[in-house]
């Protein structure tokens, strides 16, 4: 029931709402994604981009409702945060928190274990997963100290990005979300955890990119482009919406909607 | 074995799902059984016929019992203070019996054959097994049963370099010149009205004695285990390192679980020479109390060290996570030139606790310098209190201290609160101080549970977290019980 071939659709959003603080942030998103595929959400600020993510992800202080929110086939909406996590969704943070004292290393093994434990398998010993790790460092080109320090104390902001993108790396997902992974970044960081996107891409792996600009579209090609405004995907299209919207801004989708819809 | 959940803690605040609080309900403190074992109590109330009752018992030599009824006296006279932080309803100190030893145990000091083997069973239970070769390698262990020591582990390999590891009793008996020479020279016994009292009535404790040059092979540790209703433990423990000497020490204790509160108060004396270092642990451990706040050990203790020789070293290392109530303060006297004073210390205040605790550096000698590194962390209904003093005086030219003061809160409903006090009286003393106060705070729950971990395993890993810089100090041998303990203390803290 929860696998999917690769015609199914691995996320299956339909009508989801969620408010906050009695304030209606989602109005009805819809949205589809399939194994494999790159998915960029773009929009104007504060229009629901980063709701949706944490929302998906199961953050708590929503009010959420939905015809439809699936993944894998697994209604999402009834499930805690750590079994979404378990089922295979990721979520990589705008503002990765700092965890003071925790060793980098030591949160990613407790999360591998923990969805070890959760699937009924083995859990993984110090040692080996230290090798596991290092080596997912080394492919992807960032520095190893980053392993050895604090979870996200002290981090500059690429760190910070970079260390997500490592995280995503380590737990393997079949959905990552990646809320703003590309701000803050100088263009060598940009670069750095656009190769890492690239390299993490596989036919079962799908990512949901949210992104106010196309400069993160400009290393990390998307097979769909969605515009959201006002807590609604109001266009999608290909990497040619992406050009319109550069030429045009997010007004024109604005005011153009629903027209443009697919 | 089930702690009731104070409908209080249902009001939480801390971002976690309604069935995490069913799972972690079940508080269980493994160490609260009793042993079922014959013990010679006297009856309850304390005057001076008890004293001297106390000392004939254990045949101390004379200038012991004239020196308890000295201490006797002075805590007649004295009023217990009511300075801390802390509530309880007022001790009768004439309910408490102040003497017990298990019938069994006799008098003379005993080889591990002779022990009672429910003696024995009752600490494998708690996981200090007195047996040497199943002996935690490295660690020798002094077991404190009620007001006597029944057994102190790897004697011989500690004679041998002349390390000197007994019980106090045995050591008056032994090493009377020496008890003599240090005794109550760091807390006198009109100190304050619990450490007089402990002076008076005292019956029990470690000795230790490391000679000059000398390294001590091995961890030594001292395991109090209080078993008997309505008694009172009053260890009293002395350790000097003479010069060049090191030692590193660590205690244990652990109480039944029972609906009166017990009495627990301890003195302990520390004496460095030139060149020594005393490394002074404690896994503190007590019966907190149910998750209502009956019951539970009320801690009481003085700790006090003396960093006599130029370039001695005083590290007191401190995880509270025990008793209805902590009050004690762990201090360094830093006497000779150049010497350190270090004060290492996890406290935790869940459900009714009271912790109120902290350190005094008091710097004497020239170029002497300490750290206090604190971290207090309250939950439930919780009530933290560090309370700190450093004070250079005239003669402590060029003394510095640095503070590091951090409280961690989790849920609305607990307390934590900082008393510093700094005092310099020579113009070159450089001291600072650090004070944080923070959370578990809601972005760092919902990062951990969406890379997967529970939001039990989160609090643990965050409260961990914020404890390293104190658990790193922790001998290695006990730095992942302390940090187990830590998460079993924090359990029913969300929900």
């Amino acid at each position: 029931m929860s696998d999917t071939k690769n015609n199914e659709l691995l996320l299956q959003v339909k009508g989801l709402r969620a408010s906050v603080a009695g304030k209606q942030v989602l109005k009805g998103v819809d949205l589809e994604v399939r194994p494999g595929e790159v998915h960029a959400i773009m929009g104007p600020n504060g229009t629901g981009k980063s709701t949706l993510a944490a929302v998906l992800a199961g953050k708590l202080g929503y009010e959420v409702e939905a015809e439809v929110a699936r993944l894998a086939g697994v209604d999402l909406l009834g499930l805690e945060p750590e079994a979404r996590a378990h089922l295979g969704l990721f979520l990589g943070f705008q503002y990765p928190v700092e965890l003071p004292g925790v060793n980098n290393t030591y949160l990613l093994r407790a999360a591998v274990n923990a969805k070890r434990r959760a699937l009924g398998e083995p859990e993984i010993d110090a040692y080996d997963f230290l090798q596991t790790v290092r080596a997912k460092a080394d492919e992807l080109g960032f520095d190893a100290a980053l392993l050895s320090r604090n979870v996200n104390e002290g981090f500059s902001g690429g760190e910070r990005k970079r260390n997500e993108i490592l995280q995503l790396a380590v737990l393997e997902p079949r959905l990552a979300v990646l809320d703003e992974v590309d701000s803050g970044l100088d263009i060598d960081a940009l670069r750095q955890v656009a190769a890492g996107i690239n390299r993490l891409r596989s036919a079962d792996r799908s990512f949901v990119l949210i992104t106010h600009y196309r400069r993160l579209l400009d290393y990390v090609a998307a097979d769909h482009v969605h515009v959201m405004v006002d807590g609604r995907i109001a266009a999608s299209g290909d990497m040619g919406l992406v050009d319109q919207l550069e030429e045009r801004g997010y007004e024109w989708v604005a005011d153009a909607q629903p027209a443009l819809v697919e | 074995m089930t702690a009731e959940l104070h409908p209080a803690d249902q009001e939480l605040t801390l971002a976690a799902p309604p069935d995490a609080l069913d799972r972690t309900l079940d508080r269980v403190y493994e160490a609260g059984f009793v042993t079922d074992i014959e013990s010679d109590v006297i009856p309850p109330g304390l005057d001076e016929d008890v004293v001297r009752l106390i000392s004939r018992r254990k045949r101390e030599p004379e200038f012991m019992l004239e020196w308890r009824l000295a201490a006797y006296r002075a805590w007649t006279q004295m009023k217990e203070p009511q300075w801390g932080n802390v509530r309880h309803p007022p001790i009768d100190y004439q309910a408490i019996s102040y003497f017990s030893q298990p019938k069994s145990s006799g008098d003379a000091p005993k080889s591990l054959a002779d022990v009672d083997p429910k003696l024995l069973e009752t600490y494998e239970k708690l996981g200090i097994p007195l047996h040497e070769r199943a002996a935690l390698a490295g660690v020798a262990v002094d077991a404190v049963f009620d007001s006597v020591s029944v057994a102190t582990t790897f004697r011989k390999q500690l004679a041998d370099v002349g390390v000197i590891f007994c019980s106090m009793s045995e050591a008056l008996q032994h090493h009377p010149d020496l008890v003599r020479k240090y005794l109550g020279t760091v807390v006198p016994v009109s100190d304050n009205f619990f450490a007089a009292l402990n002076s008076a009535v005292f019956s029990d404790g470690s000795f230790v004695y490391v000679p000059k040059g000398v390294k001590c092979p091995m961890e030594l540790s001292s395991y109090f285990r209080i078993n008997t209703a309505n008694t009172g433990q009053f260890e009293r423990t002395l350790i000097i390192a003479e010069e060049g000497a090191s030692v590193s020490y660590l205690e244990g204790c652990t109480a039944p679980k029972r609906d009166e509160n017990q009495l627990h108060a301890a003195v302990v004396e520390l004496v460095a020479l030139d060149d020594a270092t005393i490394k002074y642990s404690t896994v503190q451990n007590w019966y907190p109390g149910d998750a209502n706040g009956v019951g539970g050990i009320y801690n009481f203790v003085t700790k006090r060290g003396h960093a006599r020789g130029r370039r001695s070293r005083i590290t007191w290392t401190q995880v509270e996570t025990g008793a209805a109530i902590t009050w004690k303060y762990p201090s360094c006297m830093l006497i000779g030139e150049g010497s350190v004073g270090e004060f290492y210390s996890v406290a935790v205040s869940n459900h009714h606790q009271q912790a109120d605790t902290g350190t005094k550096m008091i710097h004497i000698g020239r170029n002497t310098r300490s750290t206090v590194i604190s971290k207090g962390i309250s939950a439930g209904h919780g009530r933290s209190t560090y309370r700190g003093r450093v004070k250079a005086q005239a003669t402590a030219q060029g003394a510095r201290n640095y503070t590091q003061c951090d409280s961690l809160l989790i849920g609305s409903e607990c307390e934590a609160y900082t008393f510093p006090s700094i005092e310099s009286s020579h113009p070159s003393a450089h001291f600072e101080h650090e004070a944080s106060t923070s959370r578990v705070s809601d972005d760092q729950m919902f990062y951990c549970r969406q890379r997967g971990l529970t939001a039990e395993d989160t609090l643990n890993l965050v409260v961990n977290g914020f404890c390293k810089s104190v658990f790193q100090q922790l001998p290695m041998e006990f730095a992942v019980e302390a940090q187990n303990l830590l998460n079993v203390s924090l359990e029913g803290a969300i929900g």
